[in-house]
């Protein structure tokens, strides 16, 4: 699969929440190329402080070549990434990884955490070309609170699906964790796909698991190059050994996947 | 001053039998097996590529977290993961016979038995040049004791590697050492046909909310920016040291980067983690060392190498 590196003009930022933005970058090659679950590697400054490149999924790919991602800010990477005003540059280097295996069954449930809602809305737009989403098709979204979901359910619920919220202060939605919601509808669904926090996606994975439902996890680990060629960004796999997160994943058959850490 | 045209300048260097056609190559462990690149670099530029380290059996590496981003530099514990040899005869020297740059295959063991057997079998090998001899690994049948720290120990692989390959032998020193010189000498009295220098350095980094170490291996090598006056220190001390070429590695990421380790006496270097932020560097590096040649009016990079001007030295 073909991959670019491109200097991207940054177009838009958009403040979600105090902390997470989410930044629309015009780079065609990247944006033509990639596939739901894929990740880009941005380098945040032409200087070595943070010296390496971050990854991020791609949350969305528009007409006209253009590509979003959606983060937190969680360290010195995210912090500086999120004062990069539109008019500069930045070096992207993408699509990477192995994304979602993109099957219409019906009724089908997508279960995002946090910044895990990421991947998943490029995922459901792309879902939408493999055949109609209709009430039966489900989008789960937990996050700390309203401010920092409510926008996406609004997203979510555009494309056909029917979505569910769940905050950690009961602000919007079911007051408790997003998995919660899974056990009404798990046993009539035929695929979970899942990106979030580890222990959300082990949830979903040993819930999908127990009744025979087929569950594909998109894994976040730290990784220095996102090409393969470091073999940080090892996770445990079910069988032993390891799985290499970049080029191996990051979405992963949650059978795959060690659960235990 | 006359006039420069790029076709008249010349990058190629030789370490001893092997002759590359620029000296910039890429570093064993920072560039996979060269395939992990090939959408993103033009492979057929580099001097040569140095792949990732490879031990007779594949080796699965350590757990994670592996790497951990520090001040201008990572930390890593990759444990020497690698595909094995019989993985890479079958698996990654096809695509590496097809590029149009040297082939050096970094090699790792427990033991100097198990040095020399990887030499005589990647001996004879289309499509290999040299190979890179990783002694910074623990001598398992002494303690652990890392061959890259004592000095009859390296030697003792390095002879080992000699006696069973024709190919040019680079042993690449460790810097966790009192006195570099003193290795550099060892292995150039048991045969190495040159050095390269430094691997990484060994560090560590704490999560002070947590109190634990991040990286599971609790100690890793450190490597990038943050090294490079350390590495070319050590390069100039040994290039003083031995008559055999030196091959300057540590923190490289620019021309300027490259051309300091030349000018120290290196007679090529390897660029390192500067691939995982920037895959171009290497070839960034090429271009730019061909226009440093021209704006100082010289024809030959090789009229760069070691010409450091100090006072009363």
């Amino acid at each position: 699969m073909p991959e670019f590196q491109e200097k991207a003009p940054l177009l838009h930022r958009e403040v979600i929440a105090a902390d997470i933005f989410r930044l629309t970058l015009h780079a065609p090659e990247i944006a033509g190329a990639a596939h739901p679950g894929q990740f880009v590697m941005l380098q945040i400054n032409d200087g070595m402080d943070p010296l390496l490149r971050r990854p991020f999924s791609i949350h969305q790919v528009s007409a006209g070549g253009n590509i979003q991602i959606l983060f937190k800010v969680v360290g010195r990477g995210t912090a500086q990434l999120a004062g990069v005003l539109p008019g500069h540059h930045i070096d992207c280097i993408g699509p990477l990884g192995r994304g979602f295996a993109l099957e219409k069954k019906d009724r089908l449930c997508l279960v995002g955490g946090g910044m895990g809602i990421a991947p998943l809305y490029f995922l459901a737009r792309r879902l939408l070309q493999t055949g109609k989403m209709s009430e039966k098709d489900f989008v789960l979204l937990g996050a700390r609170n309203r401010e920092e979901l409510s926008i996406f359910g609004d997203e979510f619920s555009e494309l056909g699906y029917t979505v569910q919220t769940a905050t950690d202060d009961g602000s919007m939605g079911h007051h408790g964790f997003v998995t919660e919601l899974l056990d009404p509808i798990l046993p009539v669904m035929k695929r979970v796909y899942t990106c979030g926090p580890f222990p959300m996606m082990k949830i979903c994975a040993d819930k999908a698991f127990t009744v025979d439902v087929a569950c594909q996890v998109s894994l976040e680990t730290h990784m220095a190059c996102g090409l393969g060629a470091c073999l940080g960004c090892a996770v445990t796999g079910a069988a032993g050994g390891y799985l290499h997160v970049c080029r191996q994943g990051p979405v992963f058959d949650a059978n795959e996947v060690a659960w235990t850490r | 001053m006359d006039t420069i045209n790029d076709q008249d300048i010349d990058l190629r260097v030789r370490l001893g039998t092997l002759s590359l056609r620029n000296p910039v190559m890429t570093a064993s462990g920072t560039f996979g097996y060269a395939g992990e690149f090939s959408h993103l670099v033009n492979l057929h530029r580099l001097g040569a590529v140095v792949v990732k380290g490879i031990s007779l059996e594949p080796r699965p590496g350590n757990p994670p977290p592996r790497v951990v981003e520090t001040a201008c530099g990572m930390l890593n514990a990759i444990g020497l993961e690698n595909v094995g040899l019989q993985g890479f005869l079958e698996g990654k020297m096809e695509f590496l016979r097809g590029i149009n740059s040297r082939v050096i295959v970094n090699i790792l063991g427990d033991s100097v038995l198990e040095y020399g057997k990887l030499a005589q079998q990647l001996t004879g090998v289309d499509g290999i040049d040299a190979l890179e001899v990783n002694i910074s690994c623990p001598n398992v049948k002494k303690g652990g004791v890392a061959f890259g720290t004592d000095p009859s120990m390296a030697a003792e692989v390095t002879r080992a590697v000699k006696e069973r390959t024709d190919l040019p032998v680079i042993v690449k020193l460790s810097p966790n050492v009192t006195d570099i010189s003193v290795m550099a000498r060892a292995v150039e009295g048991a045969g190495a046909d040159a050095i390269s220098l430094i691997n990484t350095l060994i560090g560590m980094a704490i999560d002070t909310t947590s109190r634990r170490p991040r990286l599971a291996n609790v100690i890793g090598g450190l490597s990038g920016p943050a090294i490079k006056p350390v590495a070319l220190r050590m390069v100039w001390q040994t290039a003083r040291a031995v008559s055999i070429p030196v091959i300057g590695i540590g923190g490289i990421a620019t021309a300027e980067d490259a051309l300091e380790f030349l000018i120290a006496g290196a007679s090529a270097i390897q660029v390192g983690t500067a691939n995982f932020y920037q895959p171009r560097s290497a070839e960034s590096i090429i271009d730019g060392l061909t226009a440093y040649l021209k704006n100082q009016g010289e024809s030959s990079i090789r009229s760069i190498i070691g010409t450091l001007q100090t006072d009363g030295s």
